[in-house]
């Protein structure tokens, strides 16, 4: 294939050429940026919670009318007993937060009584020996808590925990040289002991702000006597939906005084991890959706141009078939012009695609585009471009030589 | 003569249908994309008081020194009690308001009724007149209920309807958990978006507010802040109620109203000689940091515009270039391939203005067709867009007039634009030349 009558036909069609080039060019920059974007976003919905998230549904219950703290630890004992006892549930706790819920409470945690000088945030959950088994944490050393280690405390009380539990992250960040468990950490001015040390739960916030520490967190063994609780529920096998259809009314058949929203009062963890994630699925829908489409609109741009190229040629082609060129060699003559111009496209594409990220790094928290992206979109556009030209090359493949002959 | 033109241009556009259909979608489609995004961008990112916006400030005070900073924390966005009761009481500012979010629970008269929550919002009186906020009945409360921190709530129209069925309400009293409150006033719909006052709590798109209530009476009946409390490096505080308010914990929303730059700059000495005396008072041990914000650099500070919204609409203009390079490239080569029809036209004593007005009354033309195709797609993207943005920013999004005709009018824009080099060829083609290759 001699690829010096190409150029000098591209020369000839120095705007048309330049236009497809231009179009590949831009289509692969913004394609490389969008592939990395959804790599991303799907990463981070792909990120586990620690929790075993089957078969868990979430309550949240305010009290009415301002009862005091001790009137909410027996209302509160009496809904964990009346749940307990209800059919199709496995387990429960009461927390302040649970993980993916999108509040809680944060705290640094580190070495030292000066709170000012802490080794990791942390997130906070307040919980009992009942948390580990309803969710399905895994624990990896120590042991979980006692049922005579568990707290009570007012909403306003200071936190100082004698034992607490961490996430294995955690753990390394706070004693990287060795096992954390019955060592001392400070999550308030006085020590706390680790007494165990669970594989994964990850914090209440995905904000890609807290990612630093989405997966330090601490248990603390303590029931807040809080005017919101959450209560965590774990259902049977199978026993999910009735439990969730019949929660509401059975905890206001036990007690009128509260109030759980109708709407979002009552929500199984595939609900909860639906929201969370709600808006890096979005992303990944539409960056997606938006390349689907401007591949398409190139691929069309490129099936447009080529076959105009191809009905303005007919003549040269017919005068080439006429001097012995075979169908293969009008084809293959197609091709390679459209794979020139494609290259031309996927270099200035690849550079284009690397500026563009280096502006949406200084503009947006986005990483450093991997140049496994910028090969896999080259690829996949000249693989488009061949694609497109290859039915109007077949087109130009079928003029008959006779075609030199005919005057237009 | 133009409507020649356009017979013409009808007749050229249906010679090819695949090569119109082509260009006709690649504009609707680019020109839908944009405007979608568009549309939640403006949404999002408008300003929720143009009348004031450069009037409102938010001041910041360094409590938490250079320690904290080192570790990338900047100041924090709400102030502690101390510093905010300390500034209403110096009462620099023409107005000024403490603000809390806070959440309480309703009992209905009626038994059979089941209770629910409301949240609102405790703060000072000038909130009302400062903000411009509407009434349908009564109004806010006066300074004067502030100090006696008297037991009255502001309701929005909607808790109006559901407790007093839309009645006028003055008067009347609502049970907020276990205290009653004299309601006098109900606020007319009433939802600046973004909640400017809230963006350091929410993301400033949620549901209207139910009812504000006086601070000072907030505060004296121990209620919590239904919003973020960042306590760092006060673990050591006092427990309960009183210790939280004399913390080092920032949970208190600050706005300030200013007349004029010289009011700018008199706030600003003032908030600096507050801190230097709490420095000189021992409470920091650093020098005295402070800033002031108007409402929209507080917005972008907040950084309230979400940053999938920017990226999108980034994206969609990016596409939008595509389709308008792919357009280019189709338009040239349907008007190249009448390069003869041109000559002979030339040929006959037809001016290059005549082929400019044929060549640009075709591309209008697609154009029209493009807008068209961007208004149904424009339709389908702002129903469908909940499927990508976040539920309260996505019901922010609505198609209307101003947005079809700004989709139409970019359509028929980016149209001949692109129409512009081709036609520019198309007007440049040697009579001759074509003549003598026919």
């Amino acid at each position: 294939m001699q690829i010096r009558p190409i150029f000098a036909t591209l020369r000839h069609h120095k705007a048309g050429t330049v236009l497809i080039a231009l179009q590949i060019a831009l289509t692969l920059a913004i394609v490389c940026n969008a592939l990395f974007i959804i790599q991303q976003r799907v990463t981070r919905l792909a990120q586990p919670s620690g929790l075993d998230e089957a078969n868990l549904l979430v309550v949240q219950n305010q009290w009415v009318g301002r009862p005091t703290a001790g009137e909410i630890s027996s209302s509160m004992a009496a809904d964990l007993d009346t749940l307990r006892r209800m059919p199709g549930v496995a387990n429960v706790y009461a927390s302040n937060s649970y993980p993916l819920s999108g509040s809680g409470i944060a705290y640094g945690i580190g070495h030292s009584p000066d709170k000012r000088k802490f080794t990791s945030t942390t997130a906070i959950y307040f919980l009992d020996q009942n948390a580990l088994p309803t969710l399905g944490l895994k624990l990896i050393a120590g042991r979980n808590f006692n049922a005579d280690e568990i707290r009570e405390i007012g909403p306003r009380d200071k936190i100082a925990p004698s034992v607490i539990i961490v996430t294995s992250t955690l753990a390394r960040r706070l004693f990287p040289d060795g096992s954390a468990v019955g060592k001392i950490a400070y999550v308030s001015d006085k020590p706390s002991i680790i007494v165990g040390v669970v594989e994964r739960m990850r914090s209440s916030s995905v904000d890609s702000s807290f990612a630093q520490w989405v997966d330090a967190s601490t248990l603390l063994p303590f029931r807040q006597l809080a005017n919101t609780t959450q209560y965590i529920v774990r259902a049977q096998p199978g026993q999910l939906a009735a439990v969730a259809a019949r929660i509401r009314s059975v905890l206001y058949a036990a007690n009128r005084l509260r109030v759980i929203s109708p709407k979002e009062g009552v929500r199984t963890f595939a609900d909860v991890r639906a929201l969370a994630y709600k808006s890096d699925r979005g992303m990944a829908i539409l960056m997606a959706s938006v390349s689907l489409v401007l591949l398409g609109v190139t691929g069309a741009g490129i099936v447009g141009l080529t076959s105009f190229w191809v009905g303005q040629r007919r003549k040269q082609i017919g005068v080439r078939r006429a001097l012995g060129a075979t169908r293969h060699d009008i084809l293959s003559y197609f091709l390679t012009e459209n794979l020139l111009i494609g290259v031309a496209g996927v270099v200035l594409g690849g550079l284009l695609a690397i500026g563009l990220n280096l502006w949406l790094m200084q503009q947006f928290e986005i990483g450093r585009l991997a140049p496994g992206y910028v090969l896999t979109g080259v690829a996949m556009l000249l693989l488009l471009g061949q694609a497109a030209v290859f039915a109007p090359a077949l087109r130009a493949s079928r003029v008959p030589p006779v075609e030199a002959t005919r005057s237009v | 003569m133009l409507a020649y033109y356009l017979r013409l241009g009808v007749r050229s556009l249906r010679r090819n249908p695949v090569l119109t259909a082509l260009m006709v979608l690649a504009i609707g489609v680019g020109v839908a994309s944009s405007m979608t995004t568009y549309a939640v961008f403006r949404a999002v990112s408008g300003n929720p008081l143009p009348q004031k916006s450069n009037r409102l400030f938010v001041p910041q005070i360094d409590i938490w020194g250079p320690q904290a900073q080192a570790r990338g924390a900047d100041l924090p966005d709400a102030l502690t009690y101390t510093d905010a009761t300390a500034l209403m009481r110096d009462h620099k500012g023409a107005r000024q308001t403490a603000i809390y979010p806070v959440g309480f629970n309703v009992v209905p008269q009626n038994a059979s009724a089941e209770p629910f929550a409301v949240s609102g919002y405790a703060a000072y009186a000038d909130f009302f007149p400062m903000f411009d906020v509407p009434f349908v009945y009564g109004g806010g409360w006066n300074g004067a209920q502030d100090e006696g921190r008297a037991a009255v709530v502001v309701i929005s129209s909607q808790l109006n309807q559901q407790l007093f069925g839309g009645a006028n309400s003055v008067g009347r009293i609502v049970r907020l958990d276990d205290h009653d409150y004299e309601v006098v006033g109900v606020v007319a719909h009433w939802n600046p978006r973004p909640r400017f006052y809230d963006v350091n709590n929410s993301n400033g798109f949620t549901d209207p507010p139910d009812f504000f209530l006086p601070f000072t009476r907030a505060v004296d009946v121990q209620t919590d802040t239904a919003g973020n409390n960042n306590c760092y490096g006060s673990a050591g505080r006092k427990p309960g109620f009183e210790g939280w308010l004399q913390s080092d914990c920032a949970w208190i929303s600050y706005w300030v109203e200013l007349p004029d730059a010289q009011a700018v700059q008199a706030y600003r000495r003032y908030l600096l000689s507050y801190a230097d005396a709490q420095n000189r008072a021992g409470r920091f041990h650093w020098p005295a940091k402070i800033t002031l914000r108007n409402l929209t650099e507080w917005l972008d500070y907040e950084k309230v515009v979400p940053p999938e919204t920017r990226i999108s609409l980034l994206l969609s203009l990016g596409f939008l270039v595509v389709c308008l390079v792919n357009t280019v490239g189709l338009m040239l080569a349907k008007f190249m391939r009448r390069a003869g029809e041109i000559g002979v036209r030339r040929a006959l004593g037809a001016s290059r203005a005549e082929i400019w007005t044929q060549f640009l009354a075709e591309a209008a033309m697609v154009g029209i067709g493009g807008g068209l195709v961007g208004v149904l797609f424009t339709g389908i993207g702002v129903f469908g867009i909940g499927l990508v943005f976040e539920p309260d920013i996505a019901r922010l999004a609505r198609i209307n007039i101003e947005l079809v005709g700004l989709t139409l009018v970019c359509a028929l824009a980016a149209t001949l634009a692109s129409a512009f080099y081709p036609t520019w060829r198309a007007s440049r083609v040697q009579p001759a030349w074509q003549l003598k290759s026919q």
